[in-house]
């Protein structure tokens, strides 16, 4: 796992965050996390974009909800096993065809040394679809931007809940021996 | 079921969802599901009015994105016990934001009415003030007369700072009046009165 992109080459993080950007992203709720970091400390230091932090992420499918309704345009940075504690909040955005967007940086699914992380980050996609909400994975750094962006697009056009699954290999496994 | 009845000094619900909203000018309603939803609508529906029918413990949070959205205009979630205590983290994270224009006012009747009556965890002894001051909410009233609630819906258009109210009322099930269940509508003419375009 590499944290240090050189600083030639653009990191994926940033394409993610161009992206919402692009899009103009004024909300973003997040529950902390290693993959995300980047990300999360872009978006508190960019001063149009309001960054919450959430004790759980069920509560971004409802920020992002009043977000909306009051005009601005939200997502949800959350971890594969976050993605199981929003799952009745789910129902909300689908009731009222609220556009939402998640942005899963995955665990459990690739050199994973936590099995406990396993049982949600094997069944991450499968439970996202089964509540209708649209899934799409990056799997190499030149496609995480514009997965993202594509996400983006189709959730606002469409009022529909869109997932980007980061995969484990993208982000590479956590370290447990420093 | 404990304390009802014309002894009871609890207030009625239907009254103090009438007094919240008596002088309501433009203020923008969140209400959690179940009876709160129901008083919403037998005060008066109004396209600023966004009702929840499900997503139980998600109104305060849903009144954050809205009031950070909205900093210019006040933002009023009236929910119940029940429904703010299967959310009770949202009061960490309003905690954290604070933002001035929101106001929560929860009607603590220590039961979940929608299910038949059975007891809630206030009904226990937990303390939602307590719980709001911890998460660092600075204006927190535990209201149980009309005086008291009178004050507080003067507070709701100030805007100085974050408020959350318990009120408590009566474990009374009033006659249900029940708004659309529409939540495509809802939303779109909720966004509409404020002048959102569709985009």
């Amino acid at each position: 796992m590499n944290d240090q992109p050189s600083l030639d080459a653009p990191d994926w993080r940033d394409d993610i965050f161009t992206a919402l950007k692009t899009a103009g992203i004024r909300q973003i709720g997040y529950v902390p996390d290693a993959g995300h970091s980047r990300l999360i400390e872009l978006c508190h230091a960019d001063p149009e974009i309001r960054a919450i932090v959430l004790t759980s992420e069920e509560e971004g499918i409802g920020l992002a909800a009043g977000a909306w309704l009051g005009g601005h345009r939200a997502a949800l940075l959350m971890q594969s096993s976050g993605v199981g504690n929003c799952i009745n909040m789910l129902s909300l955005a689908k009731a009222c065809r609220f556009p939402l967007v998640m942005l899963v940086t995955m665990r459990g699914e690739w050199a994973e040394f936590n099995p406990w992380q396993v049982a949600m980050g094997t069944k991450t996609q499968a439970a996202l679809e089964l509540m209708d909400v649209l899934v799409y994975r990056a799997e190499a750094p030149e496609e995480a931007g514009e997965t993202v962006a594509a996400a983006l697009d189709i959730a606002f056009n469409g009022g529909l809940a869109a997932a980007v699954l980061l995969s484990q290999r993208l982000i590479g496994a956590k370290r447990w021996v420093k | 079921m404990s304390g009802t009845g014309a002894n009871d000094p609890r207030l009625d619900r239907r009254a103090a969802m009438r007094t919240l909203l008596e002088t309501r000018g433009d203020l923008l309603l969140v209400t959690g599901l179940g009876s709160t939803t129901y008083d919403a609508a037998a005060a008066a529906d109004d396209d600023r009015n966004f009702y929840l029918w499900g997503a139980m413990g998600a109104a305060a949070m849903i009144g954050l994105g809205l009031a950070v959205a909205q900093p210019e205009r006040q933002v009023l979630v009236v929910t119940g016990d029940g429904e703010v205590l299967m959310g009770l983290g949202a009061l960490a994270t309003i905690g954290v934001q604070r933002p001035p224009n929101l106001a929560i006012a929860v009607f603590d009747n220590g039961r979940y009415a929608e299910t038949g009556m059975q007891p809630s965890h206030t009904d226990g002894g937990v303390s939602l003030c307590g719980v709001a001051r911890a998460c660092g909410i600075e204006a927190v009233f535990d209201i149980s007369d009309m005086a008291g609630l009178k004050g507080f819906a003067g507070r709701l258009h100030g805007g100085e700072a974050t408020s959350f109210a318990r009120v408590a009322i009566r474990a009374e099930e009033p006659p249900r009046v029940l708004p659309s269940r529409d939540g495509v509508y809802l939303k779109n003419r909720f966004r509409r009165a404020l002048g959102i375009d569709d985009d």
